[in-house]
């Protein structure tokens, strides 16, 4: 278990780094709290319910966790301590373990703040709650992936330019605010091949009731995906290792 | 293992090893042969190929062609095994920087392998080594440029390695943090092979067994820092000190005498034979102000001149 050793600096490096751990947690609460104010203040026909939101919102902040765990390998790369850490006996699945497993305490930790907030706000969970966490938590594991891929492939500053189209892509074309479905076109098909808008509907289906068969495409969509990123940040770090 | 022709082991051997960055050979066919328990230093300009080689022998890049040996597991074929038995402190400070000391050197502990009781022995030992036991529990940003050197080898040698590559461990410290540095490697002379890569004169000669001098990728002389400046002792080096010595009068006395090196106040004329009239009567008449001539040893900068024709500059 050596992988763990880094995993745990990367977690303490994660923790110690009060301003981006705020962020995470912060945007999400935040974004909530306005966008239900603003469907409250539209009122009763407004599309901003509480079952809307929540884990349209919750994929909102994966967004930026991906951003923030792209920027800890980028980071990384550029000042040298991978290069350092590549000349250990880790393999590169070791590596993309130890990079991504710090951050699943803290998705986690956005599911359930955003679900916090939502039952204070008044949410609904007519179907299996367990069902909806562990949809937003591959949701969330998927983003953490993606988030290797681009920590690999970019500098520091180019993960904060990509990650912001990637944050901007995940807000028009995931459905969190608004029906990709009801735009159709061209926007649908790019929005439905992505994960985003999956994890969303099927989170927002098993919230007023759905079962696991109604939603279990969507499912593995997002887990297709995750494991496609999974497998491709392996490769990735396979070819970074020996150049 | 193999074994050299006086018995010694030989803990690195390379094999024609050579890398190339699209047209640009950074390393050229080089052969070595480091013995273990030897300090070997690399000693060449930036962009000699230095870091290159390193980054090899670490299995951090790829040879174009040619291979290497580490204490007989080849880089090519067998990565992970080199791997278990070496540590780099690399040129760059390689440090997490929202870490403290002490969690640095569990980091490098724990991912080579070694049993939290060992990392804490170990790490106590080595910060008290370096100076840094009284700071261990700091996060190391805090650091001056000089703490962190001197952690980032203690953080190389957590795991004990039996091969330590060191490249370039002062680049960038001051006078007196790389005389500091340079006592905690002469301090692990003979217990382990080490190679140092650097391209400061005095330390290759304060520290190594050996020495390569490598220009261009290619080994340009190897040996022991006397047996390198023994192979130009026939050559006779000449200080002078003068005011008003325009470029140009300098390119014309490298008509007469090749290997003239320009100093602070002056300049450094080798050859085999030197003559101290004809310098004095050629530098003259061009208005230059001669302040003092003298004689000197030859050093290892001028067997790098002799060998290349370039200065080793800091």
């Amino acid at each position: 278990m050596r992988f763990a050793e880094l995993a745990k600096r990367n977690f303490k490096e994660m923790l110690r780094d009060p301003i981006s751990t705020g962020l995470e947690l912060g945007i999400p609460a935040g974004f909530l709290v306005i966008f239900w104010a603003l469907g409250r203040s539209m009122g009763d026909e407004s599309f901003l319910t509480t079952t809307m939101l929540v884990p349209g919102i919750a994929v909102f902040g994966f967004a930026f966790l991906l951003m923030f765990s792209a920027m800890m390998l980028a980071r990384d790369r550029e000042g040298a301590l991978l290069s350092r850490l590549l000349t250990a006996p880790l393999k590169p699945r070791d590596f993309i373990l130890s990079y991504s497993l710090p951050y699943i305490p803290m998705v986690i930790l956005q599911i359930v703040v955003c679900f916090g907030i939502g039952a204070l706000l008044g949410l609904e969970m007519l179907g299996n709650a367990g069902l909806v966490f562990l949809v937003l938590l591959v949701m969330g594991i998927c983003c953490v992936e993606l988030g290797m891929i681009l920590g690999l492939l970019f500098n520091v500053n180019q993960v904060s330019g990509v990650g912001s189209v990637i944050i901007t892509l995940v807000a028009l074309l995931g459905g969190i605010w608004i029906d990709i479905e009801a735009i159709g076109g061209v926007f649908y098909s790019i929005g439905n091949a992505l994960p985003f808008a999956h994890a969303i509907g099927a989170a927002r289906d098993v919230m007023i009731g759905a079962g696991f068969s109604s939603i279990a495409t969507d499912f593995y969509w997002v887990l297709g995906y995750t494991l496609v990123f999974f497998a491709l940040g392996t490769f990735l770090f396979r070819w970074r290792m020996v150049e | 293992m193999s074994y050299g022709t006086n018995g010694n082991r030989f803990a690195i051997q390379t094999f024609s090893l050579s890398r190339k960055f699209g047209d640009l050979v950074a390393v050229d066919g080089i052969d070595l042969s480091i013995k273990e328990g030897e300090l070997f230093s690399l000693l060449g300009p930036n962009g000699a190929g230095k870091t290159t080689a390193i980054k090899m022998l670490c299995c951090l890049l790829r040879p174009s062609s040619g291979t290497a040996t580490v204490m007989g597991r080849d880089i090519n074929e067998d990565p992970m095994a080199v791997k278990q038995i070496i540590d780099v402190s690399p040129q760059e400070t390689a440090i997490a920087e929202h870490l403290n000391a002490w969690e640095n050197l569990s980091l490098m502990g724990g991912i080579r392998g070694l049993a939290t009781k060992e990392v804490k022995k170990r790490s106590e030992e080595l910060l008290e080594m370096v100076g840094l036991a009284k700071r261990a529990k700091e996060q190391v940003r805090k650091f001056s440029g000089g703490m962190k050197r001197r952690l980032s080898i203690a953080m190389a040698l957590v795991s004990d390695p039996q091969v330590l590559f060191l490249d370039e461990p002062t680049l960038g410290l001051d006078p007196q943090s790389r005389r500091g540095i340079w006592e905690h490697i002469a301090g692990l002379k003979g217990k382990k092979t080490i190679v140092l890569t650097t391209h400061y004169l005095e330390e290759a000669d304060a520290l190594a067994d050996r020495i390569a001098i490598i220009d261009e990728g290619k080994i340009a002389a190897l040996g022991t820092p006397q047996e390198l400046k023994d192979s130009i002792s026939d050559m006779q080096v000449m200080v002078v000190k003068a005011k008003n010595l325009p470029p140009d009068v300098i390119e014309g006395l490298k008509e007469i005498y090749p290997e003239v090196k320009t100093t602070e106040g002056g300049i450094e004329i080798r050859a085999k034979e030197l003559s101290f009239y004809e310098i004095v009567d050629y530098l003259r008449p061009r208005g230059v102000a001669i302040q003092s001539t003298s004689l000197k040893q030859p050093t290892l900068d001028d067997v790098f001149l002799h060998l290349t024709g370039k200065e080793l500059r800091e």
